[in-house]
């Protein structure tokens, strides 16, 4: 019998915002002691109230507008009841029944170049929880990422393969990026995914009854390898004749295998109930176009175009679309380009075969470089002839001093043989034709 | 007249003329706690300022470096790094905290039975209850302990004590005054409130208190001012329940404060007001739709006493807490949401539109604020469901966010029986000035406890 894989994917996205999602503390926590970015809020005490954080809710919607989803004009908080020593208040706000953006879709590519729309469920917000660190017998808590903003992007169970979730893990980096909401890195936890992964007879339409969750996981790499083997032992167990059952399992990189963490048996009622703490959030339709004409081109649309309109290959335009910086810094080349008639082609190409750093290098620079290595070097022996003989008529003092021993004069003469032919001349090549006629 | 007998403005007026000076004025109240308190158990923590108009805080509300326990064990010990924004309101207005006062554990209970420090005693008869959940607020301004004090209410637990204990006690309506600071019980339903000695003392009070803070998303916008007082009622309609007289939700209702209640209307109507029969048929249903609305938010609001970061293991709850904690979290459960949370919910607004289409007739709707005056110690304790009927009369008001106050009215075998007068949300100003103009038009203020 042959098995597909059949698997949906979370991704959090911590947001880059100035305060944390309900109250003032500054989200810039990274590298700093710990529960020093702290506050009744987020520390949970008692009598702490929550306060919605305005520019979370603008990048959450822009996700969901990134993502081609519909944003409810109405939606709320929801509380999520559980314990744990990282969740302050012993519940997370977060949206359940009518969340901020549904119903959105995003193309990725397989390991065969086919594309498939990927449906996402939504786009909600919530905060992020505190961090625990395992020392010894101890453990610690840091409550300076408790609070900080999170959005959370769930799909439907659309995908078929490894490939297409690396694809779709990339290029929901790419727009978070680029809509500048997050800095999107999974080594520091602004972005994590998790993944649901189970099989089924190929043809069988009906999901399968089991799913498992795939969690704690955090690099694109890790996530790729911990599929391809959770596909492959989902499918061995159905072949001895195994039942599977709803699991959390992570990801061994040392035994290069996942491992049961929970079972189904600990599955948790959160007993979602709405934030009473909050009031509804109302997005109004003056809002919501000041958002969405604030959102940038995003790296679909500019493939797109680049492809399409300036005829780039398919494969370039994906790599100067990778980042907002090189595709603008691509785009402005282009502006300087045309004045100078190079093309829209060289200028691709010199991009992504040289890699000059962007940070450094002008635009204007590149168009330069360009037309210096289009023209070339002079090597042309009977060319340089002609130069070097003209080089010696211009210059009858240097060609009598070299004659009578000063070496160095034949500088004058290269000097000329470069001035004639703008800089083109291959300086060695020159230097030993003039030797040669001046014997 | 002696200092601590003096209302707030009274107080305020004295310091001015300097008749006395805060500190003499301080002392007063401090040497009338320590001389009374042992007695009454009114007081947790006493702070001991050196100036400042005192003001006695119930220990449900947070206030920097001093000892805050909520009632109980749990917060034993706990120094709160903030102050509520109430307190930092009144600090502003040049007030002190006098004392943090005795309350029901975390805000749950009717009679002051509830807490892990002692009950506190109802200064008109030692043996009685003096009501809740705050029970020390009501005692410390009855006592004449503090000039006010400051309570808060989700199911009667300032009006209720201060029916039982004669004095003045106002719940605004929900969202006139931010909750920061004070722990959290039943969000959706919480105020801060004052208890003083007069309805001219509280309209003060309301107005340094009240308006958005920043902190308390679900304050409103609009804002509260003391106006002058009222010289009579005539064009004020005055509504009174026909549920709130008879069964079935007026069955509990003693004869003898019924009779001081229907004296009471009546000097409302001497005063100018029409006095008109209104119906609240949702009345019987709202002590079922509190304990579940207001269990399920206790249950998710107490998750945050695990004992990691502050107090003490949660297996220290008292018993009342335990138990609202079960109800709520059984009325959340997966399989049981719809039938009892989302229910209640429904029928919450039912009791909601009840009142709405009542003030289309009315601009008050009076009644009592307890079925009962106040009773012995110990005599309901072991009954749960007894002790929640006694919050009856209250609880449709705070299901509704409407702003209630309850006036003393008079007695009924010796003890207090306290008017409850409430308004349309956001009509905080109506209900304090219908309740000055009685107020005023009566003595029952100057009446006090022989202790």
């Amino acid at each position: 019998m042959n098995y597909e894989p059949v698997m949906g994917i979370e991704v959090h996205v911590e947001l880059n915002t100035k305060s944390k999602m309900f109250c003032r503390c500054s989200t810039d926590y990274f590298g700093t002691q710990p529960n020093t970015h702290v506050c009744p809020v987020c520390l949970g005490l008692p009598g702490a109230l929550p306060v919605i954080n305005s520019e979370a809710i603008n990048k959450c919607i822009q996700i969901g507008l990134a993502l081609n989803c519909q944003i409810n004009p109405v939606n709320y908080f929801e509380r999520k009841n559980y314990f744990y020593p990282d969740l302050a208040k012993g519940f997370q706000i977060s949206q359940l029944v009518l969340p901020v953006a549904v119903g959105g879709w995003l193309e990725v590519e397989d390991e065969n170049g086919e594309k498939k729309k990927i449906r996402i469920n939504r786009a909600h917000q919530e905060e992020d929880t505190g961090k625990l660190t395992h020392q010894g017998a101890d453990t610690l808590i840091d409550f300076n990422r408790s609070g900080v903003p999170l959005v959370e992007i769930v799909t439907e169970p659309d995908f078929n393969s490894s490939y297409q979730v690396r694809d779709y893990a990339k290029k929901l980096q790419q727009i978070f990026r680029y809509l500048e909401v997050s800095e999107a890195d999974m080594e520091k936890g602004d972005m994590r995914l998790e993944a649901n992964v189970s099989v089924r007879p190929v043809g069988q339409k009906e999901l399968p009854l089991y799913r498992v969750e795939l969690k704690n996981i955090n690099s694109f790499r890790f996530m790729v390898a911990a599929i391809e083997y959770e596909i492959k032992r989902q499918i061995a167990a159905l072949e001895r004749g195994e039942k599977l059952t709803q699991e959390t399992r992570g990801w061994n990189e040392a035994k290069k295998e996942t491992y049961l963490q929970r079972s189904k048996e600990e599955a948790h009622d959160y007993r979602y109930f709405p934030e009473p703490d909050l009031p509804e959030l109302k997005i109004d339709t003056e809002q919501l176009i000041i958002l969405k004409n604030r959102m940038p081109e995003l790296p679909q649309r500019k493939i797109e175009i680049y492809t399409t309109q300036l005829g780039v290959r398919e494969q370039d335009a994906k790599i100067l679309a990778d980042s907002k910086e090189l595709a603008e810094f691509f785009e402005t080349t282009l502006e300087h380009g045309q004045k100078h008639r190079v093309s829209t082609q060289e200028i691709a190409n010199y991009i992504v075969n040289q890699k000059p750093d962007i940070e450094i290098v002008l635009p204007t620079q590149v168009i330069e470089e360009i037309k210096g290595k289009k023209v070339g070097r002079i090597e042309d022996e009977k060319e340089l002839e002609k130069l070097a003989k003209q080089a010696i008529e211009e210059n009858p003092q240097a060609v009598e001093a070299y004659k009578k021993g000063k070496t160095t004069a034949i500088q004058a003469l290269i000097g000329t043989m470069m001035k004639l032919s703008s800089g083109r001349a291959n300086a060695d090549k020159a230097a030993q034709l003039l030797r040669i006629l001046l014997e | 007249m002696k200092i601590t007998d003096m209302t707030l403005l009274e107080i305020i007026e004295g310091i001015q003329a300097k008749r006395f000076s805060e500190e003499e004025m301080v002392g007063s109240y401090l040497s009338r706690i320590g001389k009374l308190n042992p007695k009454l158990n009114a007081f947790l923590e006493i702070s001991k300022p050196h100036a400042g108009i005192p003001v006695a805080v119930k220990d449900i509300i947070v206030t920097r470096g001093i000892k805050t326990t909520a009632g109980s064990i749990i917060l034993e010990g706990f120094i709160p790094p903030y102050d509520a924004t109430v307190v930092e309101k009144l600090l502003d207005q040049g007030m002190s905290v006098i004392g943090k006062t005795n309350c029901d554990e975390f805000a749950m209970g009717s009679s002051g039975e509830n807490s892990a420090f002692g009950v506190t005693k109802n200064p008109w008869n030692l043996e009685m209850v003096p009501g809740g959940s705050s029970s020390g607020s009501a005692v410390a301004v009855a006592a004449d302990l503090a000039v006010f004090a400051l309570g808060t209410d989700t199911g009667g637990s300032i009006r209720q004590p201060a029916s039982l204990c004669g004095v003045v006690g106002f719940k605004p309506s929900y969202g006139r005054v931010s909750r920061y600071g004070a722990i959290a019980m039943a969000s959706s339903l919480d105020q801060i409130g004052p208890f003083t000695k007069t309805v001219s003392d509280a309209k003060q009070v309301l107005e340094w208190i009240s308006g958005p803070d920043g902190y308390d998303s679900n304050c409103l916008n609009n804002l509260y001012k003391a106006g002058p007082a009222l010289t009579d009622l005539k064009g004020v309609k005055v509504g009174v329940p026909k549920e709130y007289f008879g069964p079935p939700a007026g069955g509990g209702l003693d004869s003898g404060v019924e009779k001081v209640i229907k004296e009471a209307i009546k000097k409302l109507e001497e005063l100018g007001a029409k006095v008109i029969e209104i119906s609240l048929p949702h009345t019987e249903y709202g002590i079922a739709v509190y304990y579940i609305i207001m269990s399920s938010e206790v249950s998710s609001n107490l998750a945050r006493f695990d004992g990691i970061r502050y107090g003490f293991d949660r297996g220290k709850f008292g018993a009342e807490a335990k138990r609202r904690i079960m109800l709520g979290t059984f009325s959340l459960s997966s399989g049981y949401y719809d039938q009892y949370f989302t229910k209640a919910a429904k029928v919450r607004s039912l009791i909601k539109r009840d009142f709405d289409q009542a003030f289309e007739e009315c601009d008050v709707i009076v009644g009592p604020a307890s079925p009962s005056v106040a009773w012995k110690i110990g005599e309901k304790i072991n009954d749960p469901l007894k002790m929640y009927l006694s919050d009856a009369y209250t609880i449709p008001a705070s299901l509704a966010g409407l702003p209630g106050l309850s006036v003393p009215c008079g007695f009924s075998s010796g003890l207090p029986v306290g008017l409850q007068i409430l308004g349309k949300h956001s009509d905080d100003a109506k209900v304090l000035d219908v309740g000055e103009a009685y107020e005023m038009a009566t003595d029952w203020r100057k009446e006090k406890p022989e202790i």
